[in-house]
């Protein structure tokens, strides 16, 4: 028990220095499950704690992180016209992915966590779980070229304004990683809305520009080249004529599900080799995902099913109208285009922002998929709806819990 | 295509109309002409019965209700009773005024150190209630009277005579009394204070008269013990005590068994309606029960006692005196033997538990493990108390230990892999397994509470003093150990048992 003892013999005083006391309590708890011993009230305590259940929403993301990165090298080789094959390449796309993903997630975490540290250092309590999956969420819903700082201001706005305004983890009105993002959308459209955000290493994806590499890239160049295999030097390229980085979701857009066919195939589409957020596009790996929160009780299927539910149904009836050419998408493919499986499972489920009672969690998802998909295929500015209509619905929430309890008090007091 | 759609649509809407408003006359209809048409099935569209309760297994007889409960969970623990009787001798007894909800911190005491008292004399009275009596559970020397916090009576102890000699009454005789003087008899024989009342599970109050009585013949509470040998050689008592039940309220005295007691002799007592259960914890809980049977409605009040109680208020009439003698299980993975011990009301710990304990840093429980009570070996066991549980202390850190726990424990949620082992006991300790935090409703109060209520919220109605949501959200209905279970799952480590007992002294206050 070294590792025990040296935590006890370098605990900061509490009093003298607040923050970093918080932070060593953060640390040690990570390292060590309390000794804390129940008083009062039941003698056991269930094994599961909010840290592990937030660990479980974090491991149920690794595989759409895995893939996530990936993608992001594949998607930049793939404007160049080099490595088409999704393995070719293999090493430099990987490389590339995490040179973009990296500093992400560290800025992210840091920024996040930061501001996290501080106010329970403030307000004098542990630093509560929360931030654990809205920094591992955040990243995943972000272009690969987002600028960090913008990265940053966005978090600090969301932990300020979202989050500790509120009163802290657990008492937040809107899904924390869905702020930072509509903040940026709103406060710098150009960055993550349009198509040239999707593919990363690049100024812009007129034909002929060529890629951009940083330092990081110099570094495994002198890698690569001593071990003998294809460097960034050697692939660089540049856009190839024709590629313009519309998602499929821009496609749709305008020309409908042959538009969509004729640049991704449905393998594409289905497996997620496509340009996008960076850990939305693929769905067998969300759908994974989503089967562990269900099976480990962390997320409520309700809503996941309710959603998808919502979302079929108004694109059946959008079948019905068939007024423009998203209209006219079968409404099944609809679900192979956009993040609307990442934003069911990860982000609708969020169990502080949703609706708490069994029947609310209905009506919640429903509407998320329903209202999403009118934001989807009729909003003009931006094809895609699952954020706008995530936050909406958080503001909601509670009203729709407020109705059913309602009902359940009336019951109650109609029976005397 | 369009419009034949909705043409279609619009035929099946306006059938479904004249359907269920030609049902709706035929049910007013029927409740004119006085057919109970909930039990019926009065209607043109037969009624679809999730919740089991119409078809009635075998072993419900006559006619006995039956209710499956869906939500719960059973905690499966090391160290189940064995039918055995293990030999304590206990000398030291005590009557601990705290054990009596409701009551002032400081009763009247009638006697003094030092005092002779006879098995069921009385020993105090709480001042606003002069008229109920505390009794002795044994005859004997008071030899002290333990204070605690603000100089509240904690015990009044009580050192037992080798040969018991009770404190005779003369019971009124049941079929001539009226229901004025059986009250005030039990009033003044220190039986009174065995039968709780809801709302605010507290001393039923002599003024009032119930809607019903409730008894749960059997516990699902962890390592409970069983009803069958607690009553043991106590059969005559038990239906004495619920004949005279019978005489104190105008409804019903409602006794709930399952399904394997449908062949005991209890299944067979008279005065009572029989109600069978089925389900998981809290299905035994009588508060889980009444909802099922029988809700509690706004100015409703319903006396609930337990089965030992019912036996010792039978005594009165049977014995002519007041048997205090309680079976007690010794269970927990700790004890080297579990078993059962025959004492009195209020044994000290240390004399039940002897030489028996395996380890030594363990907790001792008065009760069981989700609602019972901390002892050391100096105190006392509570008034009610019908088990004694020993866990592990669990006051160690553990490295990593919310990732990769080393020792199995006891979870609803499916982060850990409990799910391919349905059947192992766990020796859990008293860890609590993380810190506080704010509450997170992920839904596990809801699935482990068979009850129409709505956990979370009256959680936060109480915390924000909202009396109007608090008696909505069902606050009336629930006593602790309704919502112990809740509070074990809980993953923000919240006090729902202290919270929720805020709340029923906030409403109480309110009367």
């Amino acid at each position: 028990m070294g590792l025990l003892d040296l935590f006890k013999k370098i605990e900061p005083d509490k009093k003298k220095y607040p923050l970093l006391h918080t932070a060593y309590d953060a640390a040690f708890t990570f390292a060590y499950s309390p000794d804390s011993v129940t008083e009062g009230g039941v003698h056991i305590r269930d094994g599961i704690d909010l840290k592990r259940m937030m660990i479980h929403v974090v491991l149920a993301l690794q595989l759409c992180f895995l893939f996530g990165t990936y993608n992001i090298g594949h998607q930049h080789f793939v404007a160049g016209g080099e490595f088409l094959g999704f393995l070719e390449g293999f090493h430099l796309k990987l490389i590339h992915g995490l040179i973009k993903l990296v500093p992400i997630v560290l800025v992210t975490m840091i920024v996040g966590l930061g501001i996290e540290i501080f106010f329970a250092a403030r307000k004098g309590h542990a630093v509560e779980e929360g931030f654990i999956v809205s920094g591992m969420l955040i990243p995943l819903i972000m272009p690969p070229d987002i600028p960090l700082w913008i990265l940053a201001v966005s978090i600090v706005f969301a932990v300020i304004v979202g989050k500790e305004a509120f009163g802290g983890t657990g008492m937040n009105i809107w899904n924390i990683a869905l702020l930072s993002r509509v903040f940026i959308f709103f406060a710098y459209p150009t960055t993550i809305s349009g198509d040239q955000v999707w593919v990363s290493g690049y100024d812009s994806l007129a034909a002929g520009t060529a890629a951009d590499y940083g330092w990081a890239h110099g570094l495994f160049n002198s890698l690569f080249g001593w071990i003998g295999v294809d460097t960034f030097d050697s692939a660089r390229t540049a856009v190839v004529d024709g590629y313009s980085g519309a998602t499929p979701m821009a496609l749709a857009y305008s020309g409908g599900w042959e538009a969509v066919t004729a640049e991704f195939s449905h393998n594409q589409l289905w497996w997620g080799t496509i340009p996008g957020s960076i850990g939305e596009t693929s769905k067998p790996f969300i759908i994974l995902g989503a089967i562990m929160l269900i099976v480990t009780k962390v997320a409520s299927w309700r809503i996941m099913l309710s959603a998808v539910i919502g979302a079929a149904v108004m694109a059946m009836l959008l079948n019905l109208w068939g007024a423009t050419p998203f209209m006219d998408v079968p409404w099944y493919y609809q679900f192979y285009m956009g993040s609307f499986f990442f934003a069911a499972a990860f982000m609708a489920t969020d169990p502080v922002t949703a609706s708490t009672t069994n029947t609310g969690k209905w009506i919640y998802g429903f509407l998320i998929g329903f209202i999403g998909m009118i934001i989807r295929v009729m909003n003009p500015a931006y094809p895609e709806g699952w954020m706008l209509a995530i936050l909406f619905l958080n503001t909601f929430s509670a009203l729709i819990d407020h109705y059913v309890l309602e009902a359940n008090m009336k019951k109650r007091l109609q029976r005397a | 295509m369009l419009s034949t759609i909705l043409i279609a649509t619009g035929i099946i809407l306006l059938l479904a109309v004249i359907l269920s408003v030609s049902d709706n006359l035929l049910q007013i209809e029927a409740k004119k002409s006085g057919i109970d048409i909930e039990q019926d099935d009065i209607g043109i569209i037969p009624k679809l019965s999730f919740d089991g309760n119409k078809s009635k297994p075998n072993f419900a007889k006559n006619s006995a209700s039956y209710h499956k409960l869906k939500k719960g969970f059973d905690i499966k623990l090391a160290g189940e009773a064995n039918n055995v009787n293990l030999n304590a001798s206990s000398s030291t007894f005590a009557v601990r005024p705290m054990d009596f909800r409701g009551i002032a911190p400081i009763p009247k005491l009638f006697v003094e150190v030092g005092q002779e008292v006879k098995a069921g004399q009385p020993l105090f009275f709480n001042k606003t209630t002069p008229d109920i009596v505390y009794a002795a559970p044994v005859s004997g020397e008071v030899i002290e009277v333990r204070r605690g916090a603000k100089r509240a009576i904690s015990d009044i102890v009580i050192l037992a005579d080798k040969k018991q000699v009770p404190h005779s009454v003369s019971a009124p005789d049941l079929s001539k009394v009226s229901r004025e003087d059986l009250v005030t008899f039990l009033v003044g024989s220190g039986a009174w204070p065995m039968i709780n009342k809801r709302p605010f599970d507290v001393i039923a109050d002599p003024a009032e008269e119930p809607r019903d009585i409730f008894i749960s013949a059997f516990d699902t509470a962890p390592l409970a013990p069983d009803a069958s040998i607690l009553l043991e050689g106590k059969e005559k008592d038990f239906q004495a005590g619920l004949n005279v039940l019978a005489k104190l309220t105008s409804g019903g005295v409602h006794l709930s068994l399952n399904q394997s007691q449908s062949n005991s002799w209890i299944a067979d007592v008279n005065n009572v309606h029989t109600h069978y259960f089925s389900g998981k914890h809290p299905a035994g809980n009588v508060g889980v029960q009444i909802h099922h049977i029988s809700p509690i409605h706004t100015g409703d009040t319903v006396w609930t006692l337990g089965v030992q109680e019912v036996a010792s208020i039978g005594s009165l009439f049977t014995h002519g005196y007041l048997d205090c003698t309680r079976k007690i299980a010794i269970v927990g993975s700790e004890f080297s033997k579990t078993g059962y011990v025959s004492t009195h009301i209020g044994a000290q710990v240390s004399e039940i538990v002897g030489d028996n304990l395996a380890t030594d840093n363990v907790r001792l429980v008065a009760g069981d493990v989700l609602s019972g009570r901390k002892v050391t070996q100096e105190d006392f066991l509570s008034f009610t108390t019908d088990q004694i549980t020993t866990i592990k202390e669990g006051d160690y850190n553990e490295f990593l230990g919310w990732l990769v726990p080393i020792a199995p424990r006891p979870t609803l949620s499916g982060t850990f892999p409990n799910f391919l082992y349905p059947n192992f006991k766990f020796s859990p300790d008293t860890n609590t397994h993380g810190e506080k935090r704010a509450f997170v409703a992920s839904g596990q109060y809801e699935s482990v509470l068979p009850m129409d209520i709505y956990p979370t919220h009256l959680m936060k109605a109480i915390l924000a003093n909202d009396y109007e949501r608090m008696e909505g959200l069902g606050i009336n209905e629930l006593s602790e150990e309704d919502i112990a279970l809740c509070e074990f799952a809980c993953v923000s480590k919240q006090p729902l048992q202290k919270i929720l007992r805020q709340g029923l002294d906030m409403m109480r206050e309110q009367l």
